[in-house]
């Protein structure tokens, strides 16, 4: 822990927080745990016309319908099987129009790790595969690096994306 | 303010608005030549339980304005003062202010004092009118016990009783019930009552089955003695009696003390006060402003139902609904399993299956309301237009009980207020027109709601003058919405009234006639998944029908498949399916396909196509082809099988994502997996700007 690392990271609450972590490729991503809704297996979605590619479908889920997006594709890795590890975790989102909830799907979840926000370092603004906007900063755990997504700013994306795809359909 | 207080408050502004519609009602059935007297009593039981209420809650404005009315309404009553149509007007008017008031109230909004002090006026001259003649009736019921403040109440003609009616505590183990004896007492006469309070020990040291107080009553009737003793005859040897006649007809104004009475004795506050809070009487304490009325005739005619919360509702239905999936995923394991054992689970699971659609069923019932509560705003409305218009309208409303779900009910009130404003102001003409014609002078507008089908219709008509055809033509030939030399049917030329800013009045009243109106009934009808039809004759009438959906949380869908994928086609939506033959389709450039049905060409739209399902074409004669009504007539869509028919809840998409075009929502088939609903004009949208691209 470094003194420079401190003084950028002001802006986040201090604290500990817990974190859900899961692979994605080579890389480890984390969630606010609370966030997390629950974690399921894959099962088939039920596709959506006219939606971008990262969105999947949706899902039953306990009555409600809930949409899935699956990163790898929307990060732009390359394309992974489904697997029996892989998963789908719902998280809970704030977006403009009130609460929503959605599935990510990853290629398997790790572990929750505690994370002092003094820990968290800035995004370099070069260097990463996704827009720095997801990214709320990044932490060593167990000389992996984390990655901390911000779902709010994940989903308001995929909406906005959505949004445009209907706008240009509409055209 | 305490929260159970503005709890309280909640209920009261509830009932006393919906007390208010049925004033509205009665005031309405108030025929001017021969008054029917219940409708009288009603509107004067509303104005005396929101009296009451108000009154309990210092609502003092309202108390004061209501007891105005109730003075008049009393006279009408009591035929101390005829029934004329301008007696009525003002008394609708005052339901009119007072529901202003109430609101006012209700937000802690200021009063429009101007309104309530003119009207107030008004309704004291009339009353005042008549005092100056000389009184022709017996007897004034008691107005004044609830008044917050010392009111001033005439004294009434007749003998007066002064009656003091001493319990012994025993009263009550004996079985007597003071509150019945009362209800007695009120129909002898004019009662007005005062408690004696003094003997009620402390709570804690109360016995609820002593009764502690003293009743003084002031009767007034023509009746002797021993009638007003007959009513004590079972406290016989259980109280003290002593009736005494006071001087009769004391000229000096009685002051009459706020009565806020206890209940005789606790023991008997719980029956009471269920009995109170059926009659919907704003709370049990409101008894004390009128004890001696007997309380069963309060009774409004809506008390037999229950209000609940739609949240509630809402939670219930989504319980069922997952039940009925639950059911299904069972079923198909049975199925699937060897037959032996799997007998006996079959048939449990058809007994499940049973138990559960007749579930689903009265829960959707809950949500269910009549019909009324969209018309019964129209009586007021027709008759104000008319007078407006000076023309001569009955309003028959028929069907008036038939249930519809309550959010289909809500959004279905403007449309129909619109139409019913267009019958009025469009449709039926004046009476001299009306009588040169050959028909009678009073025109007719009429409200018809039936069940057809799983849909509910609705038909507002009238027996006017129908639509001017030529004129509709003419207009939109100026507008240049059909060209000059199309010739087009009158069903087709009717339609047109539906088009947005189409309108044929050269001089828009504030009633109609701006251009804004059809086509915001076409849409919201639309919305409610509904469609509307329109029939007219020139000269004798015209007629809309609409038809809605029993309700937007179910729908009868067809299953169908394209590739792997499964969607659902609302049933309403579909006209008939047939199989493709080769032959049949042909390619129109630059408009997509066509095929021929019935002797038209019909646009042709390959779901696969349109929804991109990822799986590789087929033949069009391996599918079938689904003739579906969308906004602009009939479309053939394609599927590759139909699954089967089945009543499915809908699920929002938006609730966790957003609107997808060509889809309305979706549902959870048996499986637990999820299939979208199409939306079939959203679709038809869809298709067509794929073909401009």
């Amino acid at each position: 822990m470094n003194t420079a690392a401190r003084t950028k990271t002001d802006d986040t609450p201090a604290g500990a927080r817990q974190v859900l972590t899961f692979c994605l490729g080579p890389e480890t991503y984390g969630v606010d745990i609370l966030r997390v809704q629950e974690i399921r297996g894959w099962a088939p979605v039920t596709r959506i016309p006219h939606t971008p590619v990262q969105v999947l479908g949706v899902l039953n889920l306990r009555g409600s319908i809930v949409p899935i997006i699956d990163l790898r594709v929307q990060f732009k890795l390359d394309k992974a099987e489904f697997t029996p590890l892989t998963v789908i975790v719902v998280l809970s989102v704030k977006t403009p129009a009130g609460k929503r909830e959605f599935g990510l799907v990853v290629d398997s979840v790790s572990d929750v790790v505690d994370i002092e926000a003094i820990d968290l370092k800035e995004t370099p603004s070069l260097g990463s595969k996704v827009n720095g906007n997801f990214i709320q900063g990044l932490a060593t755990v167990a000389d992996r690096m984390l990655i901390l997504l911000d779902v709010d700013e994940l989903i308001r994306h995929d909406l906005q994306q959505v949004e445009s795809a209907a706008l240009a359909s509409a055209a | 303010m305490n929260p159970e207080m503005s709890q309280f408050h909640e209920a009261f502004f509830e009932e006393a608005f919906e007390s208010l519609g049925a004033m509205e009602a009665a005031l309405l059935q108030l025929d001017p030549g021969a008054p029917n007297a219940e409708a009288i009593n009603s509107v004067f039981r509303v104005a005396h339980s929101i009296k009451g209420g108000s009154g309990m809650f210092g609502f003092t404005d309202v108390t004061s304005f209501t007891h105005t009315q109730e003075t008049l309404l009393d006279e009408l009553r009591t035929g101390r003062m005829p029934v004329t149509s301008g007696t009525v007007d003002l008394l609708l008017k005052s339901t009119d202010v007072l529901r202003g008031m109430l609101k006012a109230t209700q937000h802690s909004t200021p009063i429009d004092q101007q309104s309530v002090a003119d009207l107030q006026f008004d309704l004291e001259q009339l009353v005042a009118q008549r005092a100056s003649q000389p009184a022709g009736g017996i007897g004034t019921p008691a107005l004044a016990a609830v008044a917050p403040t010392r009111t001033v109440v005439a004294p009434p003609p007749g003998k007066r009783w002064q009656i003091e009616f001493k319990p012994y505590p025993s009263l009550l183990v004996r079985g007597n019930d003071p509150m019945r004896m009362f209800a007695e007492l009120a129909e002898l006469g004019d009662v007005e009552r005062q408690v004696d309070t003094r003997a009620l020990p402390p709570l804690v040291e109360l016995d609820p089955e002593c009764c502690y107080l003293v009743w003084t009553f002031t009767l007034t009737t023509e009746l002797q003695i021993d009638a007003i003793r007959s009513v004590f005859d079972w406290a016989q040897g259980d109280c003290d009696l002593s009736i005494v006649e006071q001087a009769s007809a004391a000229p000096d104004p009685l002051l009459v003390e706020p009565v806020m009475a206890p209940p005789p004795a606790p023991a008997q506050a719980p029956a009471t006060a269920t009995a109170t809070a059926a009659e919907r009487k704003p709370a049990p304490v409101s008894r004390s402003d009128q004890a001696p009325e007997p309380a069963a005739k309060v009774t409004s005619p809506d008390s037999n139902s229950i209000r609940v919360g739609i949240e509630k509702i809402d939670e219930l239905m989504n319980t069922v609904g997952e039940m009925v999936i639950t059911q299904s995923m069972l079923m198909q394991f049975a199925h699937g399993s060897e037959p032996l054992r799997m007998d006996l689970l079959r048939n449990g699971l058809v007994q499940l299956e049973r138990n559960v659609r007749e579930l689903q069923e009265s829960v959707m019932r809950v949500r269910m309301l009549p019909i009324s509560f969209a018309f019964s705003r129209f009586p007021r409305l027709v008759r104000d237009l008319a007078q407006r218009l000076d023309k001569k309208i009955e309003l028959r409303m028929t069907g008036e009980q038939t249930e519809l779900d309550k959010t289909v009910l809500e959004k279905i009130g403007d449309p129909l207020v619109h139409l019913v404003r267009n019958s009025i102001d469009h449709g039926i003409e004046a009476p001299e027109v009306r009588l040169a014609a050959g028909k009678p002078a009073t025109g007719t507008v009429f409200l018809n709601a039936f069940h057809r089908g799983g849909a509910i219709v609705i038909e507002v008509g009238d027996d006017g003058a129908g639509l001017k055809l030529e004129r509709i033509l003419s207009k939109a030939r100026a507008k240049g919405l059909v060209g000059a030399n199309d010739v087009l049917t009158d069903a087709e030329v009717a339609d047109l009234i539906f088009l947005p800013g189409f309108t044929t009045h050269d001089q828009p009243t504030d009633l109609s006639g701006r251009g804004v109106g059809m086509d915001v009934v076409r849409r919201n009808v639309k919305d409610l998944g509904g469609t509307i039809d329109l029939r007219t004759e020139t000269g004798s009438g015209s007629r809309f029908i609409i038809t809605l959906p029993l309700t937007l949380a179910i729908v009868d869908g067809q299953t169908v498949g394209v590739g792997d994928e499964i969607y659902i086609v609302p049933l309403l939506a579909i006209i008939e399916s047939l199989q493709m033959k080769s032959g049949m389709v042909s390619r129109l450039v630059g408009r997509g396909e066509v095929f021929s049905f019935r002797g038209d060409y019909i646009p042709l739209l390959r779901l696969r196509q349109v929804f991109g399902v990822p799986s590789p074409p087929r033949e069009l004669t391996q599918g079938i082809v689904m003739v579906v009504e969308g906004d602009d007539g009939k479309v053939g869509l394609v599927v590759d099988e139909l699954l089967g028919q089945q009543q499915v809840v809908i699920k929002s998409l938006e609730s966790n994502y957003r609107r997808v075009n060509g889809v309305s929502g979706a549902t959870i088939l048996g499986a637990g997996s999820v299939a979208l609903i199409l939306d079939i004009p959203g679709l038809v949208r869809v298709a067509a700007e794929q073909i401009a691209a």
